[in-house]
């Protein structure tokens, strides 16, 4: 399988990949480490015509300790987040489902930025920083601004950002030593998770494939706050979300599956 | 566009289409045809080559996003013509591989993990060929292959 042609830019800066995503419009993406533009190119699901590559700004890469929280630059790798020692100490949810996004190979080139920039719902690292409460950088022509991950994702495949702006940076609060959990299920070695479910205590539950975006289980965080049990705030887990069937599992399937595995994350995190 | 990369530790530049795949230019371009393409999803690992020692699959990767880098393929690997690399010398020891297709993405992935954890147990090294598929040895030799690399001891 061959992408569709295109132009290929390479942004030598953040100000520069905004400067030539004002110039082409909706018909130019970003390229970053590519592993959920290319598959997406080469079955021609995707034909932008200008490719901006900003893979080389490394400078995006880093994981900063803030204070209170950390902050990690939008082109940090899958395997960097997952052996980060800041990371693995302060924010583990994070560091532990990254090693679960796809395989070695692929944590080798995929990015932070580029995972929830690409808003799927079926993607680990979405429910994380939803469940974590995160808050996305943002940059364009209009001066950089920050929005909470709860109103980042905003359609199937979409998110907040406007066709010249870029994702920088994703910040997210330091959890230390409390509980958590990361549910991922699917049923072969490196597929993606039929639903899956990120927990962290005090901050919120991210759900995967359980609808057109990554989303929270408000309905399980709304009965964790009035003192429900994990049983009774599990059974609640299919409240407000909207899965879709596939070949892996129907509608009641992933709604089932949503309550064993919210259950089983709160479960390990000793709720 | 033109690019310019080191491939098996030669230099080489080369006027590519930016739609170019990396493996295809392997392939195609270079004549380098130990690269094989099994899946073309990002799956299967058949592709895998390490770009600057690190394990990707060629198949999803810009001939262009490897300008200026390191490539390794498994015509690169061994030291000479008459020696093999240690991790291939181990797949021949411990019959790592049956039609042999995974092969080159599998030795090539197994370098790269070594690299990373010089000491894994059986269970890292399962995981960390988990993008790797082989449907004809079950995987225990391959295995045993890695952990021999590793300077482990294993059952013959």
């Amino acid at each position: 399988m061959i992408p569709a042609a295109f132009d290929y830019k390479r942004a030598p800066s953040v100000y520069d990949a905004c400067e030539l995503l004002s110039q082409y419009g909706d018909d130019a993406k970003l390229l970053a480490g590519g592993h959920s533009l290319l598959p997406l190119m080469k079955l021609r699901l995707a034909t932008p015509s200008v490719l901006i590559d900003v893979g080389r700004l490394t400078n995006l890469s880093y994981v900063l300790d803030a204070g209170d929280e950390i902050q990690i630059g939008a082109l940090t790798r899958h395997h960097t987040l997952e052996t980060d020692p800041l990371l693995k100490a302060e924010c583990p949810l994070l560091a532990h489902a990254a090693s679960h996004v796809g395989d070695p190979q692929v944590r080798h080139r995929g990015t932070l930025g580029g995972t929830l920039a690409h808003g799927d719902p079926a993607s680990d690292l979405p429910a994380v920083v939803l469940a974590l409460n995160g808050t996305m950088v943002i940059r364009g022509p209009r001066g950089q601004r920050e929005v909470a991950a709860t109103d980042f994702f905003t359609g199937f495949l979409e998110t907040a950002l406007e066709p010249d702006e870029m994702l920088i940076q994703v910040r997210l609060p330091k959890t230390g030593g409390a509980g958590w959990s990361f549910q991922k299920f699917n049923r072969r070695a490196q597929d993606w998770a039929i639903v899956g479910v990120a927990y962290a205590h005090g901050h919120g539950v991210g759900l995967i494939n359980m609808g057109p975006t990554p989303m929270r289980a408000s309905a399980v965080e709304q009965a964790l706050s009035s003192g429900a049990s994990a049983a009774d705030a599990a059974a609640v887990a299919a409240e407000g979300t909207d899965p879709s069937a596939d070949l892996n599992a129907s509608v009641e399937f992933r709604r089932h599956l949503a309550q064993v595995l919210v259950r089983r994350a709160l479960v390990e995190a000793g709720v | 566009m033109e690019i310019s990369l080191t491939v098996n530790g030669e230099a080489r530049t080369s006027d590519v289409e930016p739609r170019l795949l990396l493996v295809h230019y392997l392939r195609t371009v270079l004549g380098l045809t130990g690269t094989n393409v099994g899946c073309d999803t990002s799956s299967c690992g058949a592709c895998t080559v390490l770009i600057d020692g690190e394990s990707v699959k060629s198949c999803t990767v810009l001939a262009v996003q490897a300008d200026g880098l390191d490539v390794t393929t498994i015509e690169g690997l061994a030291p000479s013509a008459e020696e093999m690399h240690p991790m291939q010398q181990a797949f021949r020891e411990h019959h790592g591989l049956q039609c042999g297709y995974c092969t080159p993405g599998m030795v090539l992935a197994a370098v790269s993990l070594l690299a990373e954890n010089p000491s894994p147990t059986e269970r890292d090294v399962r995981l960390g060929l988990e993008g790797n598929l082989c449907r004809c040895t079950g995987y225990h030799n391959i295995v045993k292959a890695v952990l021999a690399a590793a300077g482990q001891q294993v059952s013959p």
